[in-house]
């Protein structure tokens, strides 16, 4: 790198990267959605859970890596969105559509949440939003018609189970990927870099004029969509919920916090790491039973203490790689004449304010 | 009516020993201690197994079950906890979350979920008859004694002697107390050290209440605990009773009305508290 002096250098947003990420991340959707005709159903609809899991992961993440809330509550949403799939199906909506309307309106009822999980902060946020998550489960196991206590099947569904795994991988598939291109391009815009300053150093960011209450509300409605979609995809491939308490266990908090923590906190690959991690590990030891569960316990302490940034964390401090490019550097720009610095340097600042 | 006020204001005591534990860790670590509940479950079923293999009385086994927990506590918070603390914020609240994942999961590959009884006598059924229609029972009556003497004995721990002083400079200003020679590491351990003993002597009370233990116990304990803490107002441990009073007010009378109503009204009251009276229902005078 030369000199760096004004106009001999501009700020570069990693703009080829992101080209390859999108024509890739384009392919790879595609060759995914086709993957039904390729594949049978069992591998399939295994899938499903991949696809949900690195979604739920994902949205924690945003939660927590980015906007610094560390929520063991999130069950609330997924459970609505099971619960949501229901409501909308009986009123004679198909169970696909109805998953996407319930998301909407688990998008209003998390924002009507945050207002009450607001007011505490830290460790406190993280238990109150557990005990919303509990009063949640509580309403809901009230109505009659929502199976009560005990759960219930979606009662209008695709007969076929061939078209109906067929529905739900597509629907999973296009979840997952609806909520990675969210996810990036809101990490890329002017919000995203709002949101890793507050990571970084939410003081700094107030003093910046960064409006954080606002900001963080906008993650908190969207983890909790992400959430209930989840939630809707998970019914719709058990045919229902067994029971209530099941759907809104903590222990997906707990599944979510092991796949962030392990892939790495504070990245995009990271929880996608993780969840491929964990769906593995499941696959191969879930027949442990809850020794399992408390192995998962143990290695996300351990990776806490000892590895806080997560395998992918890891990686990128030893290799400058990323596969979702969300940041900025500055590049020297070689040869830059007195015209051409002046129009670069007008580029640039115009692509900071973007 | 009359009787059922009575009892909920005795439930609260149950409330307030456990929420004490989760004011402590917090007030001084600013860690939010999720496996709180935890805690108090495996305080309950080393009660029950002291009972069980060695026949100890109940009363014998928490000689034993609170200091045992206080230790590990202390050795918690320095071996785990400390390194989690100069990681970031999040990290001892992660931590403290994949605690609270691992124990109940072991309980239940150990004991199965069946319920471990905590035989106590004809102490859970011995009442005493103050008026027409209102008995009081003897447990709750000495639970609700426990906590109010264990909340006035650590305010009087905090306040006066000098390692209760420090606990609150360390809570104010750990590197302020370090310029003074003491070291913080050791005050934040003892600190969770006697936050961990007090869970466990909450949780042999709870699990006297409720005839046994379960590995599920922890999850609805430490929601009260943290329920109480809030609905009484950060900070204040006086605050800690009257939470735990309301919250197990607000429980009770609920259960008149149907059983399956205590722990929605308890989650709404709180809720309703968290919106209305963000600061609790008591200010705080001895920050802590």
């Amino acid at each position: 790198m030369s000199d760096l002096v004004p106009g001999a250098v501009r700020v570069d947003r990693y703009r080829r990267r992101m080209i390859i990420t999108q024509v890739v991340g384009a392919a790879v959707i595609v060759l995914l959605a086709f993957a039904p005709y390729v594949f049978v159903p069992a591998v399939t609809s295994a899938w499903i859970k991949l696809f949900y899991l690195i979604t739920l992961a994902t949205v924690w993440n945003l939660l927590a890596g980015y906007a610094g809330m560390v929520s063991v509550g999130q069950q609330a949403y997924i459970g609505l969105g099971a619960y949501g799939l229901f409501v909308f199906n009986d009123l004679g909506v198909n169970p696909y559509a109805s998953a996407l309307i319930a998301s909407v309106a688990i998008g209003v009822i998390a924002f009507a949440l945050s207002f009450v999980a607001f007011r505490l902060r830290g460790g406190y946020f993280a238990i109150g939003t557990w005990v919303i998550a509990e009063a949640v489960r509580q309403i809901v196991i009230r109505f009659d018609s929502l199976g009560a206590g005990r759960g219930r099947g979606i009662s209008d569904y695709t007969a076929d189970p061939v078209l109906r795994n067929l529905f739900t991988y597509w629907l999973a598939l296009g979840i997952l990927a609806g909520t990675l291109i969210v996810t990036l391009f809101l990490l890329r815009s002017r919000m995203g870099i709002a949101l890793q300053s507050i990571r970084d150093n939410e003081v700094a960011a107030r003093a910046l004029g960064i409006d954080v209450g606002r900001t963080k509300r906008i993650v908190f409605v969207l983890a909790g969509i992400g959430a209930g979609l989840a939630g809707s995809v998970i019914c719709l491939q058990a045919i229902g919920v067994a029971s209530p308490s099941q759907i809104f266990s903590v222990s997906y908090s707990a599944f979510m916090i092991f796949m962030v923590l392990i892939g790495g906190i504070g990245t995009i690959e990271g929880p996608i790491i993780g969840a491929i991690i964990y769906y593995v590990m499941d696959l191969y030891f879930s027949q442990m039973g809850l020794w399992y569960l408390a192995v998962l316990g143990v290695l996300a302490i351990l990776a806490t203490l000892f590895l806080p940034r997560g395998i992918w964390g890891a990686l990128t401090s030893r290799f400058n790689i990323s596969v979702f490019p969300i940041g900025h550097r500055v590049v020297a720009v070689p040869g830059a004449g007195e015209g051409r610095a002046a129009r670069r340097a007008a580029q640039s600042s115009m692509a900071t304010a973007e | 009516m009359a009787n059922a006020l009575v009892q909920g204001i005795l439930l609260g005591g149950v409330f307030a020993m456990a929420a004490l534990g989760l004011s402590i860790a917090f007030g001084v670590l600013r860690v939010v201690n999720l496996a709180h509940g935890e805690i108090m479950t495996v305080g309950a079923y080393l009660a029950a197994l002291s009972l069980a293999q060695f026949g100890v009385n109940v009363w014998v086994s928490l000689v034993l079950v609170v200091p045992a927990l206080g230790f590990v506590g202390y050795w918690v918070q320095r071996t785990m906890l400390q390194r989690a603390l100069r990681i970031s914020e999040l990290a001892p609240l992660l931590v403290t979350f994949g605690i609270a994942i691992i124990i109940p999961n072991v309980l239940i590959e150990l004991f199965t979920t069946n319920k471990k009884a905590i035989p106590t006598g004809d102490l859970a059924v011995r009442s005493i008859t103050v008026v027409e229609g209102v008995s009081i029972g003897v447990l709750p009556l000495l639970t609700m004694v426990v906590a109010v003497l264990l909340i006035a004995a650590t305010q009087l721990y905090l306040a006066r002697t000098r390692t209760g002083r420090y606990m609150r400079a360390a809570a104010d200003d750990s590197e302020t107390l370090r310029l003074m020679g003491v070291d913080h590491r050791r005050v934040y351990a003892l600190a969770m050290g006697i936050a961990f003993g007090i869970a466990a002597l909450a949780g042999v009370f709870f699990g006297m209440r409720q005839g046994g233990v379960t590995p599920f116990d922890g999850q609805l304990a430490v929601l009260f605990a943290f329920e109480a803490v809030i609905i009484g107002g950060l900070g204040s441990l006086w605050g800690t009773l009257a939470g735990g009073v309301v919250l197990g007010v607000a429980q009770t009378l609920a259960g008149v009305v149907s059983p399956e109503l205590p722990l929605l009204v308890g989650n709404l009251v709180f809720l309703a508290v968290l919106m209305f009276r963000p600061t609790g229902i008591v200010r705080s005078k001895v920050a802590v």
